[in-house]
């Protein structure tokens, strides 16, 4: 609470200041002020001769290991992207490497990351790099587009969903206090202006795509303030898209019925930390962490990353890890870049390696190693036409 | 915040003047309403007398709202028919009227009488934030801290996944489900989630011992302590303590996200799982969609002197109400769990065999498990089995 009243004691100094700034500046992020000012300066894209620069985080686990395979795939689909690479060692304590990498994404304006991993004997002032992340860009929303994947078996079939999660606040403010002794407060932010924010990005995207219902998860008859509120900018916004309907369920519903009937649902969006748990129930409907890739959008910046997070540290560096995630993530990202034509070669390959060939690896019930899929991939791209690389 | 700290400067002065009086020490962090009969004071254990004349005993019985009515009167019904001696006294609570009244004779009845069976009250979600849930305001004034849910797949139940067997042990009273929130901002609402010590002691405590109980070898704790350190960090600090000292169950954590994942591709890995308020409703509903859906688990919630039972996933089921399609397994459980709680084992293994022959040999299923039966049609078959089971059933 505290920090939250100094950051609102900084907006109440910085309003009467609102007449030279081009927006009215935003109370409840952690800006750090010597930077570059958000509110109105798009920068630049990072591009130059043609080719884009965009920053690697590896991250820890089966990161590193599953970057290195995008990076040789894009270098031999001769891809013009540079990667800026830049190291978090997660075992530090000191928010230097974070910050760099924060500035380098400044710099280039889109990543492409691995999990860091947050240490749980740290003390809590070590707060979890990659949250950080997310809050200091205001990467305001999570998008992750489950579906089932031809070729994978799965018990449900069918299954298209996208899931857009808010990403800054909510449980992960990370804001907690012990006042008095064995009770520890927990606070969980919901605000207006965020949960118009999501709402509207989530009704566009709806729209983009031609979906027809958006519904909102949510638990406000226990969080009646709280979940009231974003539940109430979600029927605001949704009644400026007439053309979508709009609805909206209980989290505990929402997760039975995603477990019976996930057919029902078409795009969702909620808080953060039930964003967290119905992404993740929706990831193992579709065959688990290893299949889905997920976004993180702000108004300036894009990350992409797998859907779940998740660090694979117990399967890191045996080369079984699955790199269908991190390759699908790769391609939003060209997608985002505007190279269309890679993006969808990439992803003929990748989708024709898993149905075709039948190529799994070990978290899907196959033999393969995470090699032989990406070699496949490369064999498949070269099939599809002449612009390749020597080497195979 | 404010109730709590009212509470605890009641509890300081309270503390000081009673502490050699009372048994055990005064409970700071539950909703104890000081003018209902004290847990701790005099006589230092005064757990109430069970409500129990002449053999028979007496229950509360709430019915709610939505299928809650027509489900609790087919239980009289099988009770009546079964010579279950068991009385119920009936309370409503009228879930549309603002004032406390209706629920808090209710909460006076269960004091009363000590068990209570009780459908779900609908929550309005329009009216203002200061109506409480109804469901939640009785649970935190009972203290009934533990919610116990257990997920058996039934053989006859066509499920994607088979052979599930997990216990779910929820935290029941703090958590997210504080319902202490606030706008100290126009825009900005803080929801506050409150993990106490105490109470998380006490839940690790309940869950190792059923697990113990139960023959159970494993419990997990489920958490995401990542993101909320020092909460969950304490939720999970207090599950270590509590598992050292029971050394014949292992003991590991997960984070929420990850065993909902592992839920829904390999549910068999889990045996016991412990958890706080809100990963309790989540986890407990996706397990319950994996064995059939809502009408077949029962669930119980237990404190030290009462114990309510009531459907796991606590629905209301207001579209389906009145049209005589509802599965009554769910509430039919709930009340043979609440016949073993009273030790009347004898009736609850008959009405649970004749639910599971039903169920599995006669296969009669609702629409919500794919069958073409209505409500009574199910209720009859059980009681049919009921009577060729043995004699003690009055005319069909």
């Amino acid at each position: 609470m505290s920090a939250a009243r100094s950051v609102l004691s900084l907006s109440k100094i910085l309003q009467p200041w609102t007449g030279l700034k081009g927006s009215t500046v935003s109370v409840m992020r952690p800006v750090m002020c010597t930077r570059r000012e958000k509110s109105s300066y798009t920068p630049p894209p990072a591009k130059y001769g043609g080719r884009h620069t965009v920053t690697l985080i590896p991250g820890d686990g089966i990161g590193p290991e599953l970057l290195n395979h995008a990076q040789e795939l894009f270098r031999f689909c001769c891809v013009p992207v540079d990667f800026e690479v830049v190291n978090v060692d997660s075992s530090l304590t000191s928010e230097d490497e974070i910050n760099n990498a924060v500035t380098a994404i400044r710099r280039n304006g889109v990543a492409l990351k691995g999990n860091i991993e947050t240490n749980h004997n740290l003390p809590p002032s070590h707060k979890s790099r990659n949250n950080l992340l997310r809050t200091s860009l205001d990467l305001y929303a999570n998008v992750m587009h489950c579906q089932t994947l031809p070729g994978v078996q799965t018990r449900h079939k069918d299954i298209d969903i996208i899931i857009i999660r808010e990403n800054t606040e909510g449980e992960y403010s990370s804001l907690e206090h012990e006042n008095v002794p064995g009770v520890v407060e927990s606070l969980k932010i919901i605000t207006r202006v965020n949960s118009l924010r999501i709402a509207e990005y989530a009704f566009r995207q709806a729209r983009e795509k031609g979906r027809r219902r958006v519904t909102a998860v949510h638990k406000a008859n226990i969080m009646k303030l709280g979940d009231g509120l974003f539940l109430q900018c979600c029927k605001e916004v949704a009644a400026g898209y007439p053309d979508i309907t709009f609805d909206n369920m209980i989290v505990d519903n929402t997760t039975m019925q995603l477990v019976s009937k996930p057919q029902q649902f078409d795009v969702m969006v909620m808080p953060n930390l039930y964003g967290n748990v119905v992404s993740n129930v929706c990831a193992g409907l579709v065959g688990g962490p290893g299949l889905v890739p997920g976004a993180n959008y702000g108004k300036d910046y894009a990350v992409f990353e797998t859907a779940t997070r998740n660090t694979g540290k117990s399967i890191a560096n045996k080369n079984i890890a699955n790199p269908t995630a991190t390759l699908l993530a790769s391609c939003l990202m060209l997608d985002h870049l505007g190279l269309h034509d890679y993006a969808s070669m990439i992803r003929k390959a990748i989708l024709r390696t898993l149905s075709e060939t039948r190529l799994h690896t070990a978290d899907l019930g196959g033999q393969g190693t995470t090699s032989e899929v990406v070699q496949s991939i490369m064999k498949e791209v070269q099939k599809g036409g002449p612009l390749t690389s020597e080497k195979i």
